[in-house]
Parts: C-alpha cells; sequence; structure tokens
C-alpha cells in the first residue's frame, strides 16, 4: 500500500509545486494521474522514489517510510518501487539483456554486473517476461535499434525485474504512436493484473485513462481535485482540471517534455 | 526466489541433449555476445596482448637500486625548486619574448607556404601528379616531431631562434596544409564550375571561387597555430633552437632548479593563456 | 524613387565598420610580425645562407648508410613499446582522473578542483621536459621515457574523457538509480557504455601521438630510436642519421596505418 500524506514539493524558492498532497493506492489497481503540463504529475511520481527529493510531508511504502532514507537504505527501498519512462531511458549501446538486467543491478554483486554474468534465475526471469511482452527474440539487440514500442517494452521489462511492489510510469506512452500507445497501456494493465502489482501512470490521453485505468486522480496546480472511478470523469469534472490558467499554461509552454 | 540451487536447472537441460525442446521452455542461460565472435580468434587476441604486456614490462630494464636513488634525488631536485626564484626574471622574459617572436614569425611562414602547399594536396583541384607531391610534404612534415626537425636545423643553421623559426614553419606545413587541403577537398563544387563556364582562368577560379569557402577555416586556423607555436617553442628551444625552452634548458643543465621550476610556471601560465585566448577568439569567428 | 538612385556605381563588400575592424586587425598583425622581425636577434646573413646549408645538409645525407640496420630496427621496436605501454597505463590511470574532473561524476568540488589540476598540470607541461625531469629520477633509459609519456598522456586522454562524460545522456543515469543501484553499478552500465567509443577513439589517437613523441626522448636520454639518431648526429654521420630518418617516417607512416584500421575496426 502507498500512502501519500502532507506531501510539499518546493523547488527553490516559489510557490509550491505539491501542496499538501494526500493520496492513497490500495490493492493491485492501475491508477492514472491526468492533469495540465505543470500540475506537477511528474514531480509527484518522481517524490515517491526520491528522484526528487520532498519538501515536506511522508511517503509510505508497505509501512516503510520512504522520505527520510538514505545511502543504501533508499537504494534498498528504491528496488521495491519499478519506473517507466517517456524517453525509455536505456542506455542505447548495451543489448537489451544487458538493459533489462540493469533493473537487477540492486540485487546482484558488482563483480556480477561487471563481468554479465547473472544469476540463472534472473535469466529465466528475464526471458519469460520478455517473452510475455514480446522482446525475447531482441535479446541479443542494442537497444538503439529498437523501435519505439520496443524500446518502451524493454523499459517495462527492466522495472519488472526489480520485483517491484509498485510501478510507476511517468507518461510511458506520450512518445509512441497511437496504436503502440494502446498496446503498452493494454500491457501494463495485464501486467498489474497478472503479478498483482499496483500500478501509478502520468498520462495526458484522457481516453487511454479511462480505458485502461482503474482509477483516475486528477491533479490541478499542485492539488488533487478529483480521485474516483473513469466513468465518473464526466465533463464538467474534465473542465475543472483542464480549465486554462496563464500560469499553468506559462509554466506548460517553457517547461520541456518531461 | 532469492537462493538459486546450484547443480538443478542444469540437470534436465543435461539430459535434453541435442534435441530441440519444446517452445516453451524457458531458458536461463545467456553470454554476452563477444566482439570477437571467433572464440580461437579471441583468445588468440587476449593470449597475444597479455603476452605483449608480461614480455615487455618483464624486460624492462628497472634498477630498483637506481630508483631508490632517483627518489632522493626527486626530493633533492624538488627540494632545491622550492621556492621557485624569480632572481633572474631578466633572462626569463627575454628567453619568453623570443618565443613569441618565433611563433609569430614561424605561424605568417607556415601559414603562407601552407596556402599552396594545401591546394597541391587537395585532390580536387590539382593533377594527379601535384597531388602526390602535396601529400608527400605534409606526410613529411607532420611525420618528424618538431625536435627532431629542431635538430637538424640546429645543425644546418646553427644555435638560436633562427632553427627555432624554420622548425615551427615546418610544424605548421604539417597541420595547416593538411586541414587546408581537407577544407578545399570539401568545397561545393559548384561554385568553381561556374566560374569555369563564366571563361575565367585557372588563377581568377581559385581566387573568387575557392578561396572564399576556405578562409573562415583558415582563419581559425592560424590562430590555433599561433597558440600550438607557442607551445612547441617552449620544447624546441631544449635542443638549441632559442626562445624559453633554450633558457630552461640551460637552468636545468646548470641544477638550477628553482629557476627552472620558476620558467616551468611561466609557461604552464602562458599556455593556458594563450589556450583560453584563441579558444575565445575562435568561438567568436 | 528615380532611377538615377538605383544606380549606383561605389561597391564595397564590407560596411565601414567592417572595414575599419579588419584593417585594424591587419595592421596588428603586421605590427605584430614587424616588431618579431626587427627584434628577434638572427644573423641575417646565416638567413640568406640557410637554404645553401640546408642543401649541403641533405646532400652528406645521400645515399643512407643502412650498415647499421639491425641495431635501428631493434631500437625501433623499444620505441614502439615506449609508446604502447606509456599509451595503456596512461589510459587505465587516466580514467579516475575523469572520473574526477567531470562535473556530473566527481564527488565533491574539492576533488572537482584536484581532477581539474592534476589534467591541468600534465598537459601543459611537454612531454620533453616530464622527461628530463624522469631521466633525473630514474636514470637514462626507457623507463623514464615510459613515465614521461605516461605522465603527459593522462592529462589529455582525461580532458576528452572527462568531457564525453559531461556530455552524457543523463536520462539512463536517472533510470538506473531509479532502480536502487549503487553508485558504481550505475556508472558500469549507463556511463560507460556511453563513453566508451571516446574511449576507444582518444586512446587510439594518443598512441598515434605518443609513437610521434617517443621518437624524440633519446635525445633527453629517455630511450627510444632518439639515442641513435643524437649519436649519429653528434658523430657528424649523417648517413647513418638518414637511415633513423627513413625509418622514423616508415614507423610513423606504419602507425598511422595501425591507427585507421583500429579505429575503422572497434568504431
Ligand atoms: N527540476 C526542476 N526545477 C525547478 N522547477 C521544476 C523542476 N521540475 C519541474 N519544475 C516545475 O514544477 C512544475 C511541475 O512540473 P512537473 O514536471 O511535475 O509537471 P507535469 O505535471 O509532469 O507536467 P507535464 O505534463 O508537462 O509533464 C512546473 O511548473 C515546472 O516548471
Ligand atoms: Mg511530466
Amino acid at each position: 500500500m502507498l500512502k501519500i500524506s502532507d506531501l510539499v514539493k518546493r523547488y527553490g524558492g516559489g510557490e509550491p509545486v505539491l501542496k499538501n498532497l494526500d493520496l492513497t493506492i490500495e490493492g493491485e489497481s492501475v491508477v492514472s494521474i491526468i492533469g495540465s503540463s505543470g500540475a506537477g504529475k511528474s514531480t509527484l511520481l518522481r517524490c515517491i522514489n526520491r528522484l526528487v527529493e520532498p519538501t515536506s510531508g511522508s511517503i509510505t511504502l508497505n509501512d516503510t517510510e520512504l522520505t527520510r532514507l538514505r545511502g543504501a537504505e533508499l537504494r534498498r527501498a528504491r528496488r521495491k518501487i519499478g519506473m517507466v519512462f517517456q524517453g525509455f531511458n536505456l542506455v542505447d549501446r548495451l543489448t537489451v539483456m544487458e538493459n533489462v538486467q540493469s533493473g537487477r543491478l540492486g540485487y546482484i554483486s558488482t563483480w556480477a554486473a561487471l563481468m554479465r554474468r547473472y544469476p540463472k534465475e534472473d535469466i529465466r526471469r528475464a526471458f519469460e517476461l520478455m517473452e510475455r511482452v514480446g522482446i525475447a527474440h531482441y535479446a541479443d539487440k542494442r537497444a538503439d535499434e529498437l523501435s519505439g514500442g520496443e524500446r518502451q517494452r524493454v523499459g517495462v521489462v527492466r522495472a519488472l525485474m526489480q520485483k517491484p511492489e509498485i510501478l510507476l510510469a511517468d507518461e510511458p506512452t506520450a512518445s509512441l504512436d497511437p496504436k503502440t500507445s494502446e498496446q503498452i497501456m493494454g500491457l501494463l494493465r495485464d501486467l498489474s493484473r497478472e503479478l498483482k502489482l499496483p500500478v501509478l501512470i502520468n498520462i495526458h490521453n484522457v481516453h487511454e485513462a479511462k480505458e485502461y485505468t482503474d482509477r483516475i486522480v486528477g491533479m490541478r496546480y499542485g492539488r488533487i481535485i478529483f480521485d474516483d472511478l473513469p466513468a465518473a470523469l464526466d465533463q464538467e469534472a474534465m473542465d475543472r482540471i483542464y480549465s486554462g490558467s496563464p500560469a499553468a499554461d506559462r509554466a506548460g509552454g517553457l517547461k520541456e517534455a518531461s | 526466489m532469492s537462493t538459486d540451487p546450484i547443480d538443478g536447472p542444469d540437470v534436465p537441460a543435461g539430459a535434453a541433449g541435442g534435441a530441440t525442446s519444446g517452445a516453451v521452455a524457458t531458458r536461463d542461460h545467456w553470454r554476452k555476445k563477444s566482439f570477437i565472435a571467433n572464440p580461437v580468434a579471441r583468445w588468440l587476441v587476449y593470449g597475444g596482448v597479455i603476452l605483449y604486456v608480461v614480455w615487455t614490462l618483464g624486460t624492462l630494464p628497472i634498477d630498483w637500486a637506481r630508483v631508490a636513488e632517483g627518489v632522493e634525488r626527486a626530493g633533492r631536485i624538488f627540494g632545491g625548486a622550492f621556492p621557485p626564484s624569480f632572481e633572474r626574471s631578466g633572462l626569463l622574459i627575454d628567453g619568453f619574448l623570443e618565443s613569441l617572436k618565433i611563433a609569430i614569425l614561424a605561424t605568417f611562414g607556415g601559414v603562407l607556404l601552407s596556402i599552396p602547399i594545401a591546394f597541391m594536396a587537395a585532390r580536387n583541384v590539382v593533377p594527379r601528379a601535384v597531388f602526390y607531391v602535396g601529400r608527400a610534404i605534409i606526410i613529411v612534415a607532420r611525420s618528424f616531431h618538431p625536435v627532431i626537425v629542431a635538430i637538424i636545423f640546429v645543425k644546418a643553421v646553427g644555435f638560436g631562434p633562427l632553427a627555432g623559426v624554420l622548425t615551427l614553419i615546418v610544424y605548421s606545413i604539417g597541420f595547416v596544409a593538411k586541414m587546408l587541403a581537407e577544407r578545399i577537398e570539401e568545397i561545393d563544387f559548384g561554385q568553381v564550375e561556374a566560374m569555369k563556364a563564366a571563361g575565367a582562368p585557372y588563377l581568377s577560379t581559385l581566387i573568387y571561387a575557392v578561396v572564399p569557402q576556405i578562409m573562415p577555416r583558415q582563419v581559425g586556423l592560424t590562430i590555433y597555430q599561433l597558440d600550438s607555436n607557442l607551445r612547441a617553442s617552449a620544447v624546441v628551444g631544449i635542443v638549441g633552437a632559442g626562445g624559453i625552452g633554450s633558457t630552461l634548458a640551460n637552468a636545468f643543465g646548470r641544477y638550477d632548479y628553482d629557476f627552472a621550476l620558476a620558467i616551468t610556471m611561466v609557461i604552464v601560465g602562458a599556455i593556458l593563456l594563450s589556450e583560453a585566448v584563441s579558444g575565445q577568439i575562435r568561438k567568436r569567428l | 524613387m528615380t532611377l538615377s538612385d538605383l544606380r549606383r556605381d561605389d561597391w564595397s563588400r564590407f560596411s565601414l565598420k567592417q572595414r575599419l575592424q579588419r584593417y585594424g586587425v591587419l595592421a596588428l598583425t603586421l605590427l605584430a610580425i614587424g616588431w618579431a622581425v626587427s627584434s628577434i636577434e638572427v644573423i641575417w646573413a646565416w638567413v640568406w645562407d640557410a637554404p645553401e646549408q640546408m642543401g649541403d645538409l641533405f646532400g652528406r645525407m645521400i645515399p643512407p648508410d643502412p650498415s647499421n640496420l639491425s641495431a635501428i630496427l631493434r631500437v625501433l621496436w623499444e620505441t614502439v613499446n615506449i609508446a604502447t605501454i606509456a599509451t595503456a597505463f596512461a589510459v587505465i590511470l587516466s580514467l579516475p582522473v575523469a572520473w574526477l574532473a567531470a562535473q556530473n561524476t566527481t564527488p565533491n568540488r574539492a576533488t572537482l578542483w584536484v581532477g581539474r589540476f592534476i589534467l591541468v598540470s600534465s598537459r601543459s607541461i611537454n612531454t620533453i621536459i616530464w622527461a628530463l625531469l624522469f631521466v633525473a629520477i630514474f636514470g637514462p633509459g626507457i623507463v623514464a621515457g615510459i613515465v614521461a609519456i605516461m605522465f603527459r598522456s593522462i592529462g589529455f586522454v582525461g580532458k576528452l574523457l572527462g568531457e564525453a562524460i559531461e556530455e552524457i545522456d543523463k536520462r539512463p543515469v536517472e533510470a538506473l538509480e531509479a532502480t536502487g543501484a549503487s553508485r558504481f553499478k550505475v556508472i558500469a552500465y549507463a556511463i560507460v557504455p556511453q563513453v566508451m567509443p571516446t574511449f576507444w577513439a582518444v586512446s587510439i589517437l594518443r598512441w598515434d601521438i605518443n609513437l610521434r613523441e617517443s621518437t624524440v626522448l633519446g635525445l633527453v636520454g629517455a630511450g627510444g630510436i632518439g639515442i641513435i639518431l643524437q649519436g649519429a648526429i653528434d658523430t657528424f654521420n649523417w648517413r647513418e642519421a638518414a637511415t633513423v630518418l627513413l625509418a622514423i617516417l616508415g614507423l610513423v607512416i606504419l602507425g598511422e596505418i595501425v591507427s585507421a584500421w583500429l579505429r575503422r575496426r572497434i568504431l
């Protein structure tokens, strides 16, 4: 169970990007977070695995308080949190297998990592997962030889190799064409069911959010203003989430894709 | 799931032997494909490299007694070098100014000579025979370290800055003419054809159609070369070709280590400064 | 507007300011050259004499004398070894230095400056000057040469490698940090693969340069072919010197061919 309470994040001075935010995710549900650019979706996700340092508040994952962990403890906690990125963030010059196994780096010895002598258990799991998402035959290809959709599958498998207790996905389909995008969303939903894994997805495509997720959280200027089943997301709710504001628009325009 | 039975998975795999297993059989073996695919060639290369390293290191004539003594001597050198002495700064300034003059004249002469040589060495503007001559000049100029060239010039024209200037002219040709020739080879040939079509003679064609295309590169190269010549002039001086290098070699020869350190510091400072300045100018261009 | 307004017959390529700038730069250049020519201490008679002297010298080099060829080739091989071993060690030693000197991998400010200091001192002191120092320490011979080349190369390789590290794509690094991998493993999996091409390119380039540098070490007593060259020149044995020079030429050209081949093969 992921429990976020009273989370505040402020970059430098200025107004907080996340304002006393509370969110609880129980069970193995797929939750999507929507909201206009600059609403703070990425910041929220990154606070969970501490790629961004929260300013104050509390985040607990299965009763471990994440916000105060440091060093080795933080790394141990991060193993339990998988992350999928919009830009895939693969190591281009490594093979698919090495990229996939890099999800296990927190577990294996340095020697095994350097020599690429992965435990049999891990190799078997990698092949199973790659088979599952349809990229097993690419194991020896370099990551930069793959198409976007294939690369995102590698990204998903890498995250799943961690045996995570939760999966975070920051706009996992924003760099993909509509059809591939739907495939990846379907895959995330199915994997969540199969592995009994809660999944938290930032997404701009409201249609996909409704179609593939169990619950939708709507953010606006660092606050959660909508949190309900997809069916409950009506036009009025949409307007509240996305209604234009110069500040938000400006922030969105200046910001590079995250 | 964390502990892996050591021999468990191997047994069924061994039993299956050569028979192709079912499509669903999951693999638990993976090795990174090696850069050299053929294992024999791979081990030959590895073995060769190891043998070479062990053999060359093993036959290094290291006399440990001498080294121990040397460390002591190093202590003495460094002890004698601190603090650096700027007492004879007059000598130092003279040496440095001489290096600067050598660098300026060599850059001027070298760049001037580089232009015709570069044209000669550009495949697309001259006949084949001339091209080979041009390339040969560049290869010879590039192949010899300036110190070797300096020794020869010192023998031919005597000690002093003249040998330094001549050396660095050769050095400049090796670099500037090579880079320039490469630039000439990649110019837009359409412009040359347009000039030819207009009936322009050979030299006018070069001046109007080729020179404007290579000019920006030429200016950048000149500034870069001035910087490199200043560096190199500190070195060729050591074998007697004038400039601050000669001052340094003299100081070293007279066991004047504190003065030598002062000179080295000035050289390093000047090099850093000239690198920064030339980098700034080239960025602006 | 009448047609006469268009009938201009003055045209110049540059505006007045541009032209003044150009003249300024030109004047400055001429001034510098004038200063250098007028104050440099050369005996001008020697300058006019120089071509003749050079011709005379080369005349005495012909024909090259190959009687000492086997010794020359043996020392040439030693020269190759100096360059190769020194490059190998320098490349290995430059890895931690590059790591210190790259802003995104260095542990803290102090280590960054340590790294930069090592690079600058290594780079701005020439191989020959390093060799002078190490000959004083290790005594004349190949060891001093190897160490000298190594010291000079660390800065070169370290600087280029450090820049490559600073220019990597940071996103994979972030992704691996998010998996809970240790700092060292993040470097091994996300940074090393990205700088590998630069690493090989720089190593090959430096080997090529070091081949040339190691031909002159002998002149200060630090081993290699330079010793024979110096000996031949000092005894005015110009015909043997010519053989040595040809051998060096062959070595350098061969080195360029080998490095071009390696570059094609590896990159
Ligand atoms: N590293 C940073 N430093 C300073 N400000 C930042 C940083 N990252 C994000 N911000 C700011 O925080 C706000 C929220 O950014 P965030 O990336 O969380 O938005 P988002 O909802 O993910 O937007 P998008 O949909 O465009 O990805 C924006 O105003 C942004 O400018
Ligand atoms: Mg975002």
